[in-house]
């Protein structure tokens, strides 16, 4: 990690970035995005619905395609790379977090953060320690065995923030996280980004509510498909 | 800020492990485990999608199984009076150069009855009668002769062809030795003379000689020619039409025997010439066996193939279905970094287990069945082993076929679609 001090590079660099759905009619719904987001930044995203700001998660989070532009992940241009290297790069430098949870319910709550080592090949032996102690680091170390549908839905969303980190992405990526909570859990998973943050984790959570926002060090806004600063 | 060194290590692991090959490589227990999983969530759905496989494969098991035991005690009863038949008669291409063809003597018999194995044995013989008619002296028959075939047998042949009687009785070694003017007709001879009780001692006229009738044959083994003949003793043929020897001794052997005698007898009979005998025996067995094993099986094959499409088509449809309802996990596996094939892989190895567990269940099923229905019937079940133990698999390869669509479906399906919403 030396190199890492020495040239902290960019997590997302995009450039110029355009996602175009063909028409009729055509719609420009990122339309030269240029953005930075520098290791272990926290950084929000907002903007009304319709604005484009899901067409740019997706695309941050390598779940869609640029129509053009320049799109870097942790220095690696993303543009050029095939189907199977992009499944690879998700999976391994991004961590998501969603409005809906996506938890598995027939799993139990160390399985489900368990899952997101299997496609990036951490050995079978090392994954159940590691979920334990990401679980433990969101404060669910009693829910372990539990199924996620016994649990709040603060509880829940901890469970996922746990499989987002437990393979130690690069960026870790919030769509509306407290879009189904109540004031208080949402305040508590506020907490566990501001814990990460402080920690050096690098963060972008996409919302409409400036509550959320303001938590971030650093906001943009999106308008129409293009960045407000 | 944003010059914080070196990205955080919440797990608490190695962070040196954070650059790994850009390689996705889950193990193929893995995808294996994580296909269980699936299976293993809903267990009710499991037993039904299996549901239409256990009947296909028990159908076609039970079908195969049922029909091969059933093969196995056709040919064992049809064995037992095929099997234990051995006839002798001389070789029709006559011996070497002037030599006339060999005939059988009159104590061929005796010879024969002398071997281990034999049960009973007996000869026969069909008489030159000329434009001899056979006629009902009564005049019942229409007052037309009849031409029937006429033969002459010893006391013996009625045991060594398994003989049966309506009515009378057969003739025997007395009416032999005195050529009595007796004979026995075979069943359909007697209907054509319109003959069908003795107690009335009544005759019937070869030419002009008549014969009184002692006895009907009601059933013959293996020399349908007597039902429709009239047979008199050897002693009488041979006072009447100068019968020389007879045509063929009829051996009836033990069981498992037949093959033994047949390279006994014609020793027993010429010891000087036994190549001149030709012998009828038994074929090996199998042979048989499976000319009526091939019909039955094609029927059933055929059954157990429409049950097990149907059985596939259950899979199919479920696993579809299944794809649908589970699109947004399919969506977090694309997001957590399953390729398209590890998703495509993963349900195609849910319906191969589930279509491999109703193969499995559908087998014992049959099994049961074959056994069971044997035991009813009192039967020997016969159960081919490759059915028993391929049949699982093509529960297997059913599953695989039926879920090939579905996983393609699933691995098409776009991850920002199914994370989107709920």
């Amino acid at each position: 990690m030396s190199t890492a001090v020495a040239l902290p590079a960019p997590v997302v660099e995009m450039i110029g970035v355009r996602r175009f759905f063909p028409g009729p009619p055509e719609v420009q719904a990122i339309n030269g995005v240029d953005l930075t987001i520098g290791q272990g930044e926290y950084l929000s995203i907002v903007g009304p619905s319709g604005s484009g700001k899901s067409t740019l998660l997706h695309l941050l989070g390598l779940l869609d395609n640029p129509t053009g532009g320049v799109y870097r992940l942790d220095g690696v241009d993303t543009m050029s790379l095939r189907e199977r290297r992009r499944a690879v790069l998700r999976g391994e430098r991004i961590g998501f977090v969603f409005q809906s949870f996506h938890l598995l319910d027939h799993r139990t709550v160390l399985e489900n953060v368990a899952l997101s080592m299997v496609y990036v090949g951490v050995p079978r032996r090392q994954r159940m320690a590691r979920a334990r102690v990401a679980l433990d680091r969101v404060g669910l170390s009693h829910r372990m065995e539990f199924a996620p549908t016994t649990l709040s839905g603060g509880e829940r969303q901890r469970v996922a923030i746990a499989r987002a980190l437990v393979a130690e992405p690069s960026l870790l990526l919030a769509d509306e996280p407290t879009g189904n909570l109540d004031t208080a859990n949402a305040e508590a998973i506020l907490q566990v980004f501001d814990e990460l943050h402080s920690e050096g984790m690098t963060l972008a959570v996409i919302t409409h509510d400036d509550n959320v926002s303001r938590r971030a060090q650093r906001q943009v806004r999106i308008v129409d498909g293009t960045l407000k600063w | 800020m944003v010059t914080q060194a070196g990205p955080p290590d919440p797990a608490g692991g190695p962070s040196t492990s954070r650059r790994r090959r850009l390689r996705s490589r889950p193990a193929v227990r893995d995808l294996l485990d994580e296909a269980l999983a699936g299976v293993a969530a809903r267990p009710t759905r499991l037993i039904l999608t299996t549901l239409g496989t256990v009947l296909g494969v028990a159908a076609l098991v039970g079908t195969v199984g049922l029909g091969q035991t059933a093969a196995g005690q056709i040919t064992q009863r049809f064995d037992l009076a095929a099997a234990t038949r051995v006839v002798v008669q001389p070789d029709d291409k006559g011996g070497q150069e002037g030599e006339a063809a060999t005939q059988l003597p009159w104590d061929a018999p005796d010879r024969i009855k002398r071997l281990n194995g034999v049960e009973a044995v007996g000869t026969v013989s069909s008489l030159e009668i000329g434009d001899d008619l056979v006629e009902n002296v009564t005049g019942l028959d229409g007052g037309a002769g009849k031409a029937l075939q006429v033969m002459a047998g010893s006391s013996g042949l009625w045991d060594a062809v398994r003989a049966v009687l309506k009515t009378g009785r057969f003739f025997d070694d007395g009416h032999d030795q005195r050529a009595d003017k007796v004979v026995v007709l075979g069943k359909h001879a007697a209907e054509r003379l319109g003959i069908n009780r003795v107690d009335a001692q009544p005759a019937v006229f070869i030419g002009d000689e008549p014969y009184t009738v002692i006895g009907i044959l009601d059933s013959v083994t293996g020399r349908a020619d007597l039902n429709d003949a009239v047979i008199m003793p050897n002693g009488t043929a041979k006072q009447a039409y100068n019968l020389e020897s007879p045509d063929a001794v009829e051996i009836r052997t033990a069981v498992g025997a037949a093959q033994l005698i047949a390279e006994q007898a014609p020793i027993a009979i010429e010891p000087n010439n036994p190549s001149t005998l030709t012998v009828d025996a038994p074929p090996k067995q199998g042979a048989v066996r499976k000319g009526v094993e091939s019909d039955l099986n094609a029927l059933f094959l055929l059954l157990g193939a429409v049950a097990l499409l149907v059985g596939g088509l259950g899979i199919a449809n479920v696993t579809l279905l299944s794809v649908l309802e589970r699109i947004s996990e399919i969506g977090l596996r694309r997001a957590l970094g399953a390729a398209r094939r590890h998703i495509a892989v993963q349900f195609l190895v849910e319906s191969v287990i589930v279509g491999f567990l109703g193969g499995l269940l559908g087998t014992a099923v049959g099994v049961i069945l074959t056994v069971g229905v044997s035991w009813v019937r009192d039967w020997t079940p016969i159960l081919d082993n490759r059915l028993a133990f391929g049949s699982p698999l093509l529960g297997a390869f059913i599953g695989l076929v039926a879920g090939t669509y579905p996983a393609w479906k699933a691995s098409a399906i776009q991850p920002i679609t199914a994370l989107r919403g709920t």
